[in-house]
């Protein structure tokens, strides 16, 4: 299916976020996601289910001020 | 000591990491600047990248507090967003909340900033909103829960200075009780020492420090004029007076003529 991950239209073939992460080599990195700009949560990753054109944002901490 | 909802923090010197030319002259200006607390943000990374995980572990070297931010964010649903996911990244109910108003200024947006303000306090957020100096606006943030306000000082990354020293003054004295820390648009030490001067608790800045051809040596200048600042505060400054007054006895002055 298509996902929209931080904005790049994506063929990823997960079922659920945390598949999803895995899948995008985020495998233990220190990210946050937010899906079709709701933030869920790590806890929820593994039973928040993914659907064809979904919008998914994967954030790390940067820079800031 | 200053303290921000119950968190005492030793320095009065709060700095931003971003605009440094590497992360060692960041770390560099970091220990010179002796700030105790960093604000940082959350941003878009490429896939399986590990750029935020290698900042995150400097930051952490560095032994300060982290502020998150919400910045760039325009409405009151992507700044609530970006705080939730500030949150479990970087582990803090601490949130710099930024709802921008207006592009070409970066100047707060009022309406969404309480809004997101109170939303986020009822999350269980301690909020510090990037506000301007308008009492009525620190009022409604103080209402939703706020308690702590940072007004600007002049437009982020503009050097300017305080732009509205009467207002500033003003918030000070409508707020005596609040941590106030002025947040933005200094430019040089001699402003943060004014903003303390003028009683405020803390300051909050990056660009100025970031942008110096020697930014650990501007770090030092900006630690030591906070430092001035408020110790000239708490001495009880003397009131200007219009005529001269000789500071030399007059008394006992040798006629000569």
């Amino acid at each position: 299916m298509k996902i929209i991950v931080n904005g790049v239209e994506t063929d990823l073939d997960a079922p659920n976020l945390a598949d999803a992460l895995e899948a995008l080599g985020y495998g233990g990195a220190a990210v946050a996601t937010a899906l079709n700009e709701a933030f869920v949560p790590s806890a929820l990753r593994a039973t928040t289910p993914l659907s064809n054109g979904d919008r998914l944002e994967i954030v790390a901490p940067k820079q800031g001020g | 000591m200053v303290s921000f909802y119950g968190t005492q923090v030793a320095s009065r010197f709060m700095l931003g990491t971003a605009l440094y030319p590497s992360p060692s002259i960041m770390a560099d200006a970091f220990r010179q600047s002796g700030a105790g607390i960093a604000t940082v943000s959350v941003r878009r990374e490429a896939g399986g990248g590990t750029a935020g995980g290698d900042f995150w572990t400097l930051i952490k070297d560095l032994g300060v507090k982290v502020l998150p931010n919400t910045a760039g964010c325009y409405s009151v649903k992507e700044a609530v967003t970006t705080a939730q996911m500030a949150r479990e990244i970087f582990g803090t109910p601490w949130i710099k909340l930024e709802v921008i108003g207006h592009s070409d200024t970066l100047q707060p947006d009022p309406f969404g900033l309480v809004e997101a303000a109170r939303i986020l306090t009822d999350e269980g957020f301690q909020v510090f909103p990037y506000t301007t100096e308008d009492v009525v606006l620190a009022d409604r943030l103080l209402e939703v829960g706020c308690e702590v306000l940072m007004p600007w000082g002049a437009p982020i990354g503009t050097g300017l200075g305080l732009t509205n020293p009467y207002g500033l003054r003003t918030l000070r004295a409508q707020f005596p009780d609040v941590p106030l820390v002025v947040d933005a648009g200094l430019g040089l030490p001699s402003q943060a020492a004014q903003a303390m001067e003028m009683g405020y608790d803390a300051v909050l800045l990056n660009t100025a420090v970031a942008k110096a051809g020697d930014p650990a040596r501007m770090a030092q200048g900006f630690a030591r004029a906070i430092e001035a600042g408020r110790l000239a505060f708490e001495a009880d400054p003397m009131e200007p007076r219009d005529m001269a007054a000789p500071s030399t006895p007059v008394i006992g002055k040798a006629f000569l003529g």
